[in-house]
C-alpha cells in the first residue's frame, strides 16, 4: 500500500487524472464495507474493478457518482475529486455530477418509453437540445456510438422494453452517452448478458475507450483482461493492488491478487 | 467421509410407508380443493339469491300502475283562456282545486258512489300527484278546457300494490289496508281496461317524496355525484401527494414510522367516527352548511383517503428500483425521477386503488347521517352547498318508510346504486388496462 502512494504520485506528476479518490472509507451502518481506497482514473482508460462479491467494488464505484447517497445509512469518507473539485463538496450539484458522471448498471434497466424517448431523456432534463432536429442528432448519434443505430433504426418508437438483453444493455450505454458524460461507470454490464451480446458490449466499450474515462466493475477476469488497461484487485474492501492490466495478470505482486486470479479462491 | 457416504442407505422408493404418504398428499389436496369449491359455489348461490330478490323487488319500481280516466276540463273551474290574458288563465289554473275536475270525473265513471266519505275515497285511489298531472296537461294545452279527454293518471300506492299482486284480496277485510269496497271499484276499472302497468320515468327523474308513486331517486343521484366529486376532488391529490412524499421524499424515522401506522389504522376505524369528526370540524368549528354535499364530500375524503394512501404506496413500492437508479444515474432530480418515472408507472395502481376508494365512499351512510345528509329533500341539489341526500341515504330512508310501496322503490334504489358501484369497477378495470398497455 504504501509503495502504491509513492507510485501514484510519480504518476500524478505526469498525468493529471480525470477522477481520483483518495483514502476512501465507506460505512453501511456499523459495516465497514470499503477501507481506505486511492485510486485514479484517466481519460484515456479502461480502469477494471475485479475482485469476489462483497469486496466492495460496486460501493466504490457508487460513490464515484455519489449515487450512495440516497442509502440511508450508507456513510462516505475521504476525497473524490473530478477534474481536481471534490464531488462531496456542499456547493456541488449532484444531479449535475450525475450528468457527467454517467452510470451503466448490472441488469439493463431501460425505462418502459419508446427507444427514441429512452435515449432522449438525458438531454431533454438538461436542456442538451434546443431543437426537434438538435434532439433527433444527439439521439442519433448516441446510438451510434452505441452500435445500435442500424439495429434499431426503423423502430425508434417501440418500447426500449421489447429489445433483447444485449441490446438493451446497449441501449442502456447510448443513453449515458446521449448526456455527454466525461466518465462512464459501468456496475457489472455484462453479467445479465449471454456471451455474444457481451462481446458486442465488450467491443464497444473498446470502441468508447479514449472518449471517456470508463470504470468498469467485472466478475469475469477474462473480461477485465480483454476490455481494460489498469486493472484493481479489491478484496474485503481493500484495495490490495492496482496497476497495468497486463501486469496484473502476468505478474501480480501480491499473494492474494496471484491466488485470485488463478482463480484459487474467490 | 467415505465412511458416512456407506451408511446413508438407499431410498426405497416403493416401501408401503412411501405409498401411503403419497396416498395421504393426494387426500389432503383433494380435501382442500373440495372446501375451495365448496365456498364458491356457497358464495355463488348467496350471491344468486341476493340479486335475484333485489331485482325481483326492485324491478317493479320502475314500472307504476296508471288508471285512465274520463277527464272533464271545465271552464267553471280552469276558466276561459280565450276571454282573460294568459297570464291571467295560468294564475287561475294553478290555484283551481283539481280535485273537484277529478271528482267530477270519478262521479261519471261511478254514479252509485253518493256519500261524502265514499267519495273522498274513491279520490284516494289516484295519486296525489294526479292534480299537477292535470294541471300541466292544462297549462300546455290551453284548447283542452271545455273538452273531456281520456287521461292517463297515476294511481295510488294502494291501487298500484294491489295491481302489482302486492295485496291479498282473500284475507279477512280488516287485516287489509284496500277495503272491499275498493277491490270492487279496482275490478270495475280492470274491467274496463282503465288500469294499465308502465314504465315510470318519474323514479328516475324526481327528488324524493311522501308518496311512493311519485318518489325519484334523481334528487339523491345528483346528491351523492356532487359528493363524490368533491371526495375525489379532495382526496385524490392529497391521497397521492402524501403517499409520494412518504414514499420517496419522507426520512424513515420514527416520525414517519408513527404516521405509516395511522394510517393504516385509520383505514379500519369504523365510519360512523369520521361522520362525528366531520360534525365537530366542519359544521361545528367551520359553520358549513348542514346535509350540504360539500360537508358530506369532506367527511367522505377523510374517510377514503387511508385506502388511497396506501393503494398508492403498494403500487409505488411496486415500481422497481432499477428503473429509479437509471433516471437517478443520467441526473434526473428527485422530483423528476418520481414524476416522470415513477408516477407514470404507478399510476395504474394509484388508479384502482383511487376507484375502489371511492366505490366504498359511495355506499357509505354513516357519516352522512352525522352531518345531516339523511333529512327528507323534494329538491334536486343545483350545487355542493345546497341541501342534498345520497343513494344509500334514501335506501335506508325508504326501507325506514311504512308504505308498502316503499319496499320495491328501496330495491330499486339499491339496484341503481349497485349499477353506479358495477359501473365504477369496470371503469377502474378498464383505467388498469389501458395504462399497463400504455407502457
Amino acid at each position: 500500500m504504501y509503495k502504491m502512494a509513492s507510485e501514484l504520485e510519480t504518476m500524478t506528476e505526469t498525468r493529471k487524472p480525470k477522477m481520483l479518490a483518495e483514502n476512501v472509507n465507506v460505512f453501511y451502518g456499523t459495516n465497514h464495507a470499503v477501507k481506505g481506497i486511492t485510486l485514479d482514473l484517466h481519460q484515456d482508460e479502461v480502469t477494471a474493478l475485479i475482485g469476489p462479491s462483497g469486496c466492495g467494488k460496486s460501493t466504490f464505484l457508487r460513490c464515484l457518482n455519489r449515487m450512495n447517497d440516497t442509502v440511508a445509512s450508507c456513510r462516505v469518507e475521504g476525497r473524490i475529486t473530478l477534474d481536481g473539485e471534490d464531488i462531496y463538496a456542499s456547493r456541488i450539484d449532484v444531479v449535475q455530477l450525475r450528468a457527467r458522471v454517467g452510470m451503466v448498471f448490472q441488469k439493463p434497466n431501460p425505462f418502459p418509453k419508446s427507444i427514441y424517448d429512452n435515449v432522449a431523456y438525458g438531454p431533454r432534463i438538461h436542456g442538451l437540445a434546443q431543437t426537434r432536429t438538435d434532439l433527433d442528432e444527439i439521439v442519433s448519434t448516441a446510438l451510434e456510438k452505441a452500435g445500435l443505430w442500424n439495429e434499431v433504426k426503423d423502430r425508434l418508437e417501440s418500447p426500449g422494453t421489447a429489445l433483447s438483453g444485449g441490446q438493451q444493455q446497449r441501449l442502456c450505454i447510448a443513453r449515458a452517452i446521449a448526456v455527454n458524460p466525461e466518465v462512464i461507470l459501468m456496475d457489472e454490464p455484462c453479467s445479465a448478458l449471454d456471451p455474444i451480446a457481451t462481446a458486442k458490449v465488450e467491443a464497444l466499450i473498446d470502441e468508447l475507450k479514449g472518449r471517456y474515462a470508463i470504470a468498469i466493475v467485472t466478475h469475469s477476469m477474462q473480461q477485465a483482461a480483454r476490455v481494460s488497461q489498469k486493472t484493481a484487485f479489491f478484496h474485503m474492501g481493500d484495495l490490495v493492488e492496482h496497476g497495468d492490466t497486463t501486469e496484473i495478470f502476468t505478474a501480480p505482486k501480491q499473494e492474494r491478487t496471484r491466488d485470485y486470479i488463478t482463480g484459487r479462491f474467490g | 467421509m467415505s465412511d458416512n457416504a456407506k451408511e446413508i442407505k438407499p431410498t426405497d422408493w416403493h416401501s408401503p410407508e412411501m405409498n401411503a404418504r403419497i396416498k395421504r398428499r393426494y387426500r389432503k389436496e383433494k380435501w382442500f380443493k373440495g372446501l375451495g369449491f365448496t365456498a364458491v359455489i356457497l358464495a355463488a348461490m348467496f350471491l344468486v339469491t341476493l340479486i335475484g330478490r333485489i331485482a325481483g323487488d326492485g324491478l317493479y319500481g320502475f314500472v307504476q300502475t296508471s288508471i285512465e280516466l274520463d277527464i272533464p276540463f271545465e271552464e267553471s273551474i280552469l276558466g276561459n283562456p280565450r276571454e282573460m290574458s294568459k297570464a291571467d288563465f295560468e294564475e287561475n289554473v294553478r290555484r283551481a282545486n283539481m280535485l273537484r275536475i277529478i271528482d267530477a270525473s270519478l262521479q261519471g265513471h261511478f254514479p252509485d258512489v253518493k256519500s261524502r266519505r265514499d267519495r273522498r275515497e274513491l279520490l284516494r285511489m289516484v295519486s296525489t300527484g294526479a292534480r299537477a298531472q292535470i294541471r300541466d296537461m292544462v297549462l300546455a294545452n290551453p284548447s283542452l278546457v271545455g273538452t273531456t279527454e281520456r287521461v292517463r293518471l297515476l294511481a295510488s300506492d294502494d291501487v298500484d300494490q294491489l295491481r302489482k299482486g302486492r295485496i291479498d284480496a282473500s284475507e279477512p277485510e280488516a287485516n287489509r289496508k284496500v277495503k272491499d269496497k275498493e277491490l270492487g271499484w279496482y275490478q270495475k276499472l280492470k274491467e274496463e281496461g282503465r288500469v294499465s302497468l308502465n314504465f315510470h320515468t318519474t323514479f328516475l327523474t324526481s327528488g324524493d317524496s311522501r308518496d311512493p308513486e311519485l318518489a325519484g331517486i334523481w334528487g339523491a343521484t345528483v346528491g351523492s355525484a356532487l359528493t363524490l366529486l368533491v371526495t375525489l376532488a379532495i382526496a385524490f391529490p392529497i391521497g397521492v401527494l402524501t403517499a409520494i412524499y412518504l414514499e420517496e421524499f419522507a426520512p424513515k424515522n420514527r416520525l414517519t414510522d408513527l404516521i405509516e401506522v395511522n394510517i393504516n389504522n385509520l383505514a379500519a376505524v369504523p365510519s360512523i367516527v369520521f361522520g362525528l369528526l366531520g360534525l365537530a370540524v366542519f359544521l361545528g368549528v367551520m359553520h358549513l352548511p348542514r346535509s350540504a354535499p360539500l360537508v358530506g364530500g369532506l367527511t367522505l375524503a377523510l374517510m377514503t383517503l387511508p385506502t388511497i394512501i396506501i393503494a398508492s404506496r403498494a403500487s409505488i413500492k411496486a415500481v422497481p428500483p432499477s428503473i429509479r437508479d437509471a433516471a437517478r444515474g443520467l441526473g434526473a432530480s428527485p422530483m423528476q425521477v418520481v414524476f416522470h418515472h415513477v408516477v407514470p408507472l404507478a399510476m395504474p395502481g394509484i388508479l384502482t386503488g383511487t376507484i375502489i376508494g371511492m366505490a366504498q365512499a359511495l355506499g357509505e351512510t354513516a357519516p352522512l347521517l352525522m352531518i345531516g345528509m339523511v333529512a327528507f329533500i323534494v329538491d334536486i341539489p343545483g350545487g355542493v352547498t345546497d341541501a342534498a341526500t345520497a343513494l344509500p341515504v334514501q335506501i335506508f330512508l325508504w326501507a325506514d318508510s311504512p308504505e308498502r310501496a316503499f319496499v320495491e322503490k328501496t330495491s330499486a334504489a339499491i339496484l341503481v346504486l349497485l349499477t353506479f358501484l358495477i359501473a365504477m369497477n369496470g371503469l377502474a378495470i378498464w383505467l388498469r388496462q389501458k395504462f399497463e398497455q400504455h407502457w
